[in-house]
């Protein structure tokens, strides 16, 4: 057991965890930040990506203790004030989710393809997808969601 | 899941880790935890205490070395992908680290951890065997030849830690894997490459219980460095795996297909 500090969608925490504690128990049940979700739990599905440091992790393949120091974002940490994030947007408008499950991993797997890569083909955003795992009705909407979000997006950065 | 119990610690120096893990009853290091953490989810491991060297600055480094390029232990997947020394140096070792797992794996895994591990379906041991790269750790150097051996095991003793790698800059060098599809672990994949020195060698990982390399593919492609010259060369299927994802014939047929797709990459 020890006291954990860290950086939880800009707001500092520091919440008593034991040590085998993972990220994703420690956000959701400790934090009560239920966005992120456990769908497999084997690491293969991808709804439980956050941003650790700016990258996107599986947070049931670390230990809250691994991030303590740490500065993380959920699916909660992204709209600002009132406003949905573009790539929130994007699926929104793209029909990007049918049950909605796996959709916090895919908004945050899609946020840091797009920090990394900008404007994608669509075989790079399929490619970039292997870790997140959709049941309901395929990736083409994901796709076409993500898509159309990068291209928001880099319009948005020549704007300002 | 939740794992066993254990004491989470985190080391700031090799020298430290070495300490820490002495001390401990049954220690573990953790470095990206991609396949430690599920296998203590599964309860398959036990650690009494988990030694964090993944904040260890001295082992997360990129650098360019005479005809060699040295890469830290604790450099992540996604860090080797997109390094601008390794893509100009050894093209096809950012490559494979581009085709391990998924971006967030990538974000975490780390090449000591990969190379320590010695899992039969790892990427990176066909890189360091393939390329005959030399290992260091906190007690010596190993070569690649001599480091793989079995299936999870290595040269490596208890408490010894990898350190970094240095991988030798090829002539022509390539990787290509057929991944399961729905891990991404090789089914079978090969590394080719040609030395500086003129001499071949060719890598297989995830056909067999551990990396190998093809003495009659290295032969026939120091005569003729053509995927027709390794075409007609089949590994023996009785040293392969054999599994729910494919027998060890459909494995034997792959390792020759994989060995060609290379040559033709490299070539």
């Amino acid at each position: 057991m020890a006291v954990l500090s860290m950086t939880v969608n800009g707001k500092e925490v520091s919440t008593e965890a034991e040590d085998r504690t993972l990220l994703v128990n420690f956000l959701r049940e400790q934090l009560r930040l239920t966005g992120t979700h456990i769908g497999c739990d084997t690491s293969q599905c991808g709804a439980c990506v956050v941003h650790v440091d700016g990258k996107a992790v599986k947070a049931c393949s670390m230990f809250a203790a691994q991030a303590e120091g740490a500065r993380v974002t959920t699916i909660e940490g992204l709209a600002k004030d009132g406003k949905l994030h573009p790539v929130q947007e994007a699926f929104r408008d793209n029909h990007g989710l049918q049950c909605g499950f796996c959709t916090p991993g895919m908004i945050m797997t899609a946020v840091d393809m797009i920090r990394r890569n900008g404007v994608m083909d669509r075989d790079t955003i399929r490619h970039e997808l292997e870790g997140n795992i959709c049941r309901c009705t395929g990736y083409v909407n994901i796709v076409t969601a993500i898509e159309d979000a990068a291209k928001r997006m880099t319009a948005g950065e020549k704007a300002a | 899941m939740i794992t066993y119990p254990f004491t989470y610690k985190r080391a700031r120096s090799v020298a430290e880790a070495e300490a820490l893990l002495k001390a401990a009853p049954d220690g573990k290091l953790l470095a990206g935890g991609q396949t430690l953490i599920a296998a203590m989810k599964m309860r398959l491991a036990n650690p009494s205490d988990l030694i964090d060297i993944s904040g260890i600055e001295e082992l997360r480094h990129v650098r360019a070395s005479g005809d060699a390029v040295v890469i830290g232990a604790g450099t992540t997947h996604y860090e080797v992908a997109s390094s601008a020394v390794v893509a100009k140096a050894v093209p096809a070792l950012a490559h494979l680290a581009s085709l391990i797992g998924d971006p967030a794996v990538r974000h975490k895994g780390t090449l000591g951890g990969s190379v320590a591990n010695n899992d039969p379906a790892a990427d990176y041991p066909a890189a360091v065997l393939g390329l005959g790269a030399t290992i260091r750790t906190s007690r010596r150097a190993i070569a690649a030849d001599d480091f793989f051996q079995g299936m999870f095991a290595t040269a490596l003793e208890d408490g010894e830690i990898v350190t970094e790698i240095s991988f030798p800059v090829p002539q022509k060098a390539a990787y290509r894997k057929f991944p399961n599809p729905a891990s991404r672990y090789a089914m079978a994949g090969a590394f080719v490459a040609r030395l500086k020195d003129g001499s071949i060698r060719v890598a297989i990982t995830g056909a067999a219980p551990c990396v190998f390399r093809v003495p009659e593919m290295e032969a026939a492609l120091a005569k003729s460095f053509t995927p027709e010259a390794v075409a007609g060369i089949a590994v023996d299927a009785a040293a392969l795996n054999s599994d729910i994802h494919g027998s060890a014939e459909y494995r034997a047929h792959l390792v020759t297909v994989m060995a060609k797709r290379a040559v033709a990459d490299a070539a």
